[in-house]
């Protein structure tokens, strides 16, 4: 549905995206991940036709966005990164501006303005003017001028920023929602939102791609070791000496101690479960073994880790990210 | 031309919306206004002075009053015309909008056109507040038709050139106060551009005559439509809009 191949923009020596490539298939909720300026709004632009590329080819529908802007703008509903309103304008009437210039037909433009404005949930401010709502209101309104024209392909940049938490989990739904007939890329730097909305991740910084793939796939691929984490109460034995015995551990260090109970962190080989005897080993001393679960790289970290500079393990997953896409 | 349409209605709309519409109407009302109540004081004294002799010379209405308060009104389009331009392109850019527009299934024709004519029309109903006080002439007088058409033609055109530089010098800036000082001195520059032409060779002179935008209004305000300035202004209009199209299509390459 989406088709982004050697994507390169480049503003004088300044390169904003570069030889970027990925594709989204029909129904997929793909995620643009990256840290603010990693070139997320620039591929977007791109790929509605508001800019065109320095080099490489962006096709939407089958479309490409530079030889036919016009067909490829039909199937695409975008929401800039501001809510492109006019203030002056009634929120109706502005939809039903939107309508005509999106080549909406006159006998259809008051139904799909109405079903446009119950999906995003703006039908009471609907005689209200665009300049005077908040700033949720209006990230809807331009949610609702995306929708208007039923686009195979709806392209949201920061779809959620400036809304309050209650809207936000109601903008998440609505885009899962649209997952099933629509084909979606969002970006955010807000990283629970792509592991709890998107299908598939797209990580991008300094405009490159680092790394394409699911976002489980990715919190498991990268690591390389386990790691648990246990609080046990050793009523004031030294509870390191006894588990660094346990075959299979390979570091371990207290995170923390509050009295008696200490906070450890256990790292054993990768592939290696080594909680039974983590377990074992406590209990059997008698001491109080108050929690034991496995430390997962959250997405947090593993979009810190491929984002930055010293990043070992970015450029040979970068690779097999980008093979695996292929 | 359905996309044009819905271009033009919006800008109308927003014109309506702020107070520009109505300052602009207002003011071009006032002042022309200002400008018919003097000639026609003066058209009035005149005729009063050549009532006492016999034989003398007839007053024509034509001549002495409607020509003459043509010609100012178009010094008014001057100082009035980039308030209508100058939100055209530089608002869309400021607030966001253009990326709404850029990316609908429009050309930049149709944006650049429907602009265009939005900007017409609110210029058009500024001229039409003037219908009142030409038909007071009629209700007292007989004055000719043909030339006050054919003014009211010429002074249209002349506003439309007027509108696709201020257009093409608003796509330029997000800045509405810089795009309306930019306007005002472009177009004062159009305006006497052939006082220049005494310093210059004759072929010059002629070349700068020819430029210069109120030369061409004169014939239509004697109810003349020659060709000749006919091509002047409407080529005039169409080099403006297509160089606003190129700016708008470079614009999108530097982002």
């Amino acid at each position: 549905m989406i088709e982004v191949q050697h994507l390169t923009k480049r503003y004088g020596p300044f390169t904003a995206v570069d030889d970027v490539s990925f594709r989204a298939e029909p129904g997929e909720i793909l995620g643009f991940l990256g840290p603010n300026g990693a070139g997320k709004t620039t591929t977007m632009r791109i790929l509605t036709g508001y800019m065109p590329a320095t080099d490489g080819k962006a096709m939407v529908g089958g479309y490409d966005v530079q030889e036919q802007p016009i067909e490829a703008k039909r199937r695409t509903g975008y929401l800039p990164e501001t809510p492109p309103l006019y203030p002056e304008m009634t929120v109706r009437d502005y939809l039903d501006f939107c309508a005509r210039i999106k080549g909406v037909p006159r006998a259809e433009r008051t139904t799909r303005v109405k079903s446009s404005m119950e999906r995003t949930r703006i039908t009471d401010v609907a005689n209200r003017h665009c300049g005077k709502l908040s700033k949720g209101y209006k990230q809807r309104v331009g949610l609702a001028q995306a929708l208007l024209h039923n686009p195979d392909v709806l392209i949201l940049d920061e779809p959620t920023a400036g809304l309050d938490p209650k809207q936000i989990i109601e903008t998440r739904q609505l885009i899962k929602q649209l997952g099933g007939d629509h084909t979606i890329i969002l970006s955010t730097h807000i990283l629970p939102e792509v592991s709890q909305t998107c299908n598939r991740v797209v990580i991008i910084n300094r405009g490159r791609v680092v790394a394409v793939d699911s976002p489980e796939n990715l919190t498991g691929r990268l690591r390389g070791s386990e790691t648990m984490f246990l609080q046990v109460d050793a009523a004031g034995a030294d509870p390191i000496d006894v588990l660094k015995l346990i075959p299979g551990v390979t570091q371990i260090r207290i995170a923390d101690s509050k009295g008696t109970v200490r906070g450890i962190e256990v790292e054993s080989e990768a592939g290696r479960d080594v909680r039974r005897e983590l377990a074992s080993a406590v209990v059997n001393r008698g001491w109080g073994l108050l929690e034991l679960r496995p430390m997962r790289m959250s997405l947090e970290e593993i979009f810190l880790h491929l984002t930055t500079e010293d990043a070992t393990v970015a450029s040979p997953d970068t690779r097999s990210a980008e093979v695996s896409v292929e | 031309m359905n996309n044009i349409v819905a271009i033009a209605q919006k800008e109308i709309r927003s014109y309506f919306a702020s107070p520009i519409a109505y300052v602009v109407i207002g003011l071009f009302a006032l002042m022309f206004g200002f400008f018919y109540y003097t000639l026609l004081g003066l058209f009035i004294e005149q005729g009063m002075r050549m009532m006492g002799m016999q034989g003398g010379p007839t007053q024509n209405v034509n001549e002495q009053m409607i020509r003459p308060l043509f010609l100012n009104a178009s010094v008014l389009l001057l100082f009035v015309l980039p308030m209508i331009t100058m939100r055209t392109y530089s608002e869309e850019k400021r607030s966001g909008t253009i990326e709404l527009l850029l990316t609908a299934p429009l050309t930049d024709f149709h944006i650049i056109m429907g602009k265009f004519l939005g900007a017409m029309a609110l210029y058009g109903a500024m001229l039409a507040v003037t219908f009142v006080h030409v038909g007071v002439l009629f209700a007292f007088g007989k004055p000719e038709w043909i030339p006050i058409v054919t003014g009211y033609l010429g002074l249209l055109l002349m506003g439309g050139c007027f509108i696709s530089v201020g257009l093409l010098i608003s796509s330029f800036t997000r800045n509405q106060i810089v795009a309306v000082m930019a306007t005002f001195a472009v177009f004062l520059l159009l305006w006497v551009i052939n006082w220049a032409g005494p310093l210059t060779g004759p072929r010059t002179q002629a070349v700068l005559d020819y430029l210069s935008i109120t030369n061409h209004l004169d014939d239509f305000t004697r109810g003349i439509v020659d060709t000749k300035h006919l091509i002047y202004y409407l080529s005039f209009i169409a080099f403006g809009l297509f160089l606003t199209a190129r700016s708008v299509d470079s614009e999108r390459w530097r982002g």
